[in-house]
């Protein structure tokens, strides 16, 4: 394992939970992957830009970083008007959040996109010059338009070009539907920007598409949610800002090794929250793939890796799948492998072992399985079939209730009457506030880590 | 419960014939209580004189410790045996296998039938075994294993003798033109695999699809399949003893371990130890259990034995010194986080058992803790086989506590779980020895279950043993595990052959 014994430099750690141990004709392998970067000395508060970034992005130097924040300025951000007070003052408090030498701008966005501040194709750079001349020139933001969110990804991107530094990040807010550009605008747009900057996006009031927020943010790499309140935007512009300070190294990637024959299942993101990266995969090298992981602070993800392997006999050891948290040298040269860890498959008639499932692998497997069926109970919902609705929002009770997932859990009794969690028993409400019920679906893939 | 215990007619230790309900033997003090059931297992009774009229040479260089030699074994098998204990008395019972605990597992193996075995033809227990005997080689197994080193049957030079302790040369590649095995499952076709560029030098083959090189930590780059550790086929032969263990062909590594060696008593004479332990495998790391074991009774008694400690004594200590190497272990390692990624390995202590075997001036002397068993097999084969050790285990409890009979107690599902074991969580330790005098020359068969379980009784085993053993060790321990491997291999199989030769009257007495 990679260990960089410095102090504030990060440290990468992977640990796997599996069963390894397989029936006599047992082929799929499941394991867990718990990927830890501590030590980073991330923000917290402190300063981190004092520290001058060497030329080489190794990981632990406090890297420089660069931050674009789009604001929704469409017409409907003067309904009330409150929702436009709001946004401008948590950009402002965004702008206060951000350390001094990191650079940003803001865009303010409709059917087009405009460079709010600095301006001209450039980046500033915070001090307290800056951050004033910034909050100066959010006054000048007014709503009227119409919403064409892959423009202001665009011009973001452009942006953040310019800036020669490892963090590159992205704030995006909006308040409506994207109606002003054709789906495959977005996605186009997405896909150009994907793996050059992250993206948290965030909905505020309910006018907006869930699925096209959560579709940035899975894109990009980033956060998604909810701010039903306008009142609260500030304080959560100021928590995406500071965890976008807390980054330490960009771009890292999860590599997967397999064996000749070994096919994969699914590689998913489940902690902190469910991310398919199945089909995310790009070639590294014989056998091995990488999926995107983006920045990483001090924190810790969980990946649930399930892989079939070609049937052996009892006794026989073979490894499934070796999996590394590697960072791509952007010059090109070679990668740098921060941890690897081992998924082994062990053929044993020993039935006690090979029958057992992993509790790891099973609480996981009940998250991802509770994210999917809130997301078809409330499209059967939608759809009017209220006897589907209730089933699939059942089933997400008792999933929730038996995995300690209360946030999940207390977002779902606002949608649904539970009568009995332990059995999935339910009645869906009669009426049920959007806000409500958004925030379910947004937050839907949030999921819990297995009780200690 | 009494009434029914086995009475035998004469002590088993000295042949003092026996009234009706004595519990000691009225000439020796031999604890009759101990007294294995079945007659054809009866240690010492078959083998000739007692050990009673032996007298140990005095310690050159401190009489003070002189270690008398007794009438009779100073610590006789009895020492906490079932029958005296009984079965309320079990404080403890593990199994050796995991799949104990969930009623399926190694013991479900097709019990050793005799029926099955080619018989010999009544009274011709001396027949001659050739090579060409039923018995294959252990190279016989199947595909992935073809690193098993070739055991050179039919010449009369085995393989060369290693350094004490030290495992034979793994081979470091496999014989390079054979085609690839059939039926080693999933195994992808080489042909199939892109080549990849020259490997660096020094990288290994893969065993198993050979056209991958190995990676450092010991899987195939290529097919991903682990490659053949050090232990699990080990050989070693020092001229008077040799040692065989393997694998086996279902369990994924090997948890037994072993110890050979050969030293000289303060008047010249060799001593020739072999040491088997088994490692308990629902236990944590019971493969490095093992290792301390045999290693620490080894080395306790290539020390005790040159200063002219009794051999008994020695045996017993070096138990007690194996017990504190395996007790040490339980601190260290990082069980802590082996608990968390695998929860089948419960917070169990590292712990083995352990069987061990001195021939040394004219004596003969074993010692266990567990399962792990000692038989004595004569040169002639007229003469009676014997089993040299009665199991810790829940089966040798019923059948000595008059319960259950052999079959009965063989067949029942906790048959196996053993009632005492080298380990921190061993809750006494109770090292069982016996010295035999035999007067005819034999061989010791120094085993794990792994062969035992397909020669259980005395007689199984020496039909299986080659009559050459006792000038071909090596070959008779590749025999034997070859036995165990054509018998389906459920275990992991360690044996070691130490032959014994009749002292010369007057040599042990200088």
């Amino acid at each position: 394992m990679a260990n960089f014994s410095k102090s504030n430099v990060p440290q990468f750690s992977v640990d796997v939970y599996q069963n390894e141990y397989l029936p006599e004709g047992g082929r799929e392998v499941n394991a867990i992957v718990t990927v830890t970067s501590t030590g980073g000395g991330t923000s917290g508060g402190i300063a981190l830009g004092r520290v001058a970034a060497s030329p080489s992005s190794i990981p632990g130097r406090t890297p420089g970083a660069a931050v674009v924040i789009m604001v929704d300025c469409s017409g409907s951000m003067e309904y009330p008007p409150t929702k436009m007070r709001n946004a401008r003052d948590a950009t402002a408090a965004a702008v206060d959040t951000l350390r001094d030498g990191v650079e940003f701008a803001v865009v303010a966005g409709t059917h087009v996109a405009q460079e709010v501040y600095p301006g001209g194709g450039r980046l500033a750079t915070a001090g307290p010059a800056t951050r004033a001349a910034a909050k100066e020139a959010l006054r000048r933001l007014a709503a009227g338009g119409g919403t064409a969110i892959g423009t202001w990804l665009t011009l973001a991107d452009r942006l953040l070009a310019t800036a020669d530094v490892p963090i590159r990040h992205g704030i995006l807010l909006t308040d409506g539907r994207n109606e002003h550009e054709s789906p495959d605008d977005l996605r186009a747009a997405l896909e150009a920007c994907a793996r050059r900057f992250t993206c948290d996006a965030r909905g505020v009031g309910t006018d907006w598409e869930v699925k096209e927020v959560t579709g940035i943010a899975s894109a990009l790499l980033g956060t998604a949610d909810i701010v039903a309140d306008p009142a609260g935007l500030a304080a959560d512009f100021t928590r995406m800002m500071e965890d976008a300070m807390g980054k330490e190294v960009a771009d890292v990637v999860l590599r997967l090794w397999t064996p000749v024959g070994v096919e994969i299942v699914f590689v998913k993101q489940v902690a902190p929250s469910v991310e398919d990266l199945t089909d995310r995969r790009t070639e590294a090298g014989p056998r091995s793939g990488d999926y995107p992981t983006g920045s990483w602070g001090d924190e810790s993800r969980d990946y649930h890796v399930c892989v079939r392997v070609p049937e052996a006999g009892i006794g026989q050891e073979m490894l499934a799948a070796r999996v590394s948290l590697v960072l791509p040298d952007p010059a090109g040269g070679t990668p740098q492998t921060l941890s690897q860890g081992l998924v082994r498959a062990v053929w044993t008639d020993d039935m006690a072992a090979s029958t057992s499932i992993n509790p790891q692998v099973a609480h996981y497997t009940g998250q991802a399985e509770l994210a999917q069926v809130i997301q078809q109970g409330l499209d059967a919902r939608k759809s009017g079939d209220f006897d589907g609705a209730t089933a699939k929002l059942g089933r997400a009770v008792q999933l929730a209730a038996a995995s300690g997932n209360a946030d999940t859990a207390k977002l779902l009794s606002k949608v649904v009457d539970v009568v009995d969690a332990a059995t999935g028993t339910v009645r869906l409400k009669a009426k049920v506030a959007e806000a409500d019920e958004m925030t379910l679906e947004t937050r839907s893939t949030k999921t819990v880590r297995v009780k200690k | 419960m009494m009434s029914q215990r086995h009475q035998p007619s004469a002590c088993p230790s000295c042949e003092e014939p026996l009234e009706s309900g004595d519990l000691f033997c009225g000439a020796c003090g031999y604890d009759l209580s101990a007294v294995p059931p079945l007659p054809e297992d009866r240690p010492t009774v078959v083998m000739g004189s007692p050990v009673g009229g032996a007298a140990w040479p005095a310690d050159p260089a401190g009489p003070g410790r002189e270690q008398p030699f007794g009438d009779r074994p100073s610590r006789p098998p009895a020492t906490g045996a079932p029958g005296t204990a009984g079965p309320a008395g079990v404080a403890a019972v593990r199994f050796d296998a995991r799949a104990a605990e969930a009623g399926a597992g190694d013991f479900e193996l097709p019990a050793p039938d005799p029926a099955a075995r080619p018989a010999p033809a009544p009274g011709t227990a001396g027949e001659p075994w050739g090579p060409g005997t039923p018995v294959p080689p252990p190279a016989a197994r199947p595909a992935p294993h073809a690193h098993v080193p070739e055991p050179q049957a039919g010449t009369g030079t085995p393989a060369a003798p290693a350094a004490p302790v030290e495992p034979p040369p793994a081979p470091v590649q496999p014989p390079a033109p054979v085609e690839p095995p059939p039926g080693a499952g999933g195994v992808p076709d080489p042909r199939a695999v892109e080549h990849t560029a020259t490997p660096p030098a020094g990288t290994r083959l893969c065993v198993a699809c050979r056209a991958g090189h190995v990676d450092p930590d010991g899987y195939c780059e290529n097919c991903g399949h682990a490659q053949p550790r050090e232990r699990d086929h080990m050989e070693e032969e020092l001229g008077a003893v040799a040692a065989v263990s393997d694998r086996g062909l279902r369990h994924h590594r090997n948890e037994d371990a072993f110890a050979v060696s050969s030293t000289a008593l303060p008047d010249g004479s060799p001593a020739v130890v072999a040491i088997v332990c088994d490692g308990v495998s629902s236990a944590t790391r019971p493969d490095e259990a093992s290792a301390a074991a045999a290693a620490a009774a080894n080395e306790s008694l290539l020390a005790a034995l040159p200063r002219g400690t009794h051999p008994q004594t020695a045996m017993h200590d070096a138990i007690v010194a194996a017990s504190e190497a395996v007790n040490a272990l339980a601190g260290d390692g990082d069980d802590g986080d082996a608990m968390e990624h695998d929860p089948h390995h419960h917070r169990n202590a590292p712990a083995c058992t352990l069987v061990g075997a001195v021939v040394a001036g004219g004596l003969l002397v074993v010692g266990w803790v567990g399962d792990s068993r000692a038989y004595w097999v004569p040169d002639d084969r007229s003469g009676p086989p014997a089993r040299l050790t009665e199991d810790d285990s829940w089966a040798a409890q019923m059948v000595a506590a008059g319960l259950m009979n052999e079959a009965e107690a063989y067949a029942d599902e906790r048959a196996h779980a053993i009632t005492g074991w080298l380990g921190a969580d061993a809750y006494e330790l109770e090292p069982h020895t016996a010295a035999f005098k035999p007067d005819r020359p034999g061989v010791v068969v120094v085993c794990t279950d792994g062969l035992w379980n397909y020669a259980e009784g005395a007689t199984d085993m020496a039909r299986v043993v080659p009559p050459d053993a006792a000038r071909r060790p090596l070959h008779s321990a590749q025999v034997l595990v070859g036995h165990a491997l054509d018998g389906g291999g459920h275990d992991n199989v360690t044996v070691a052959v130490l032959p014994f030769a009749v002292v010369p009257a007057g040599a042990g007495s200088a």
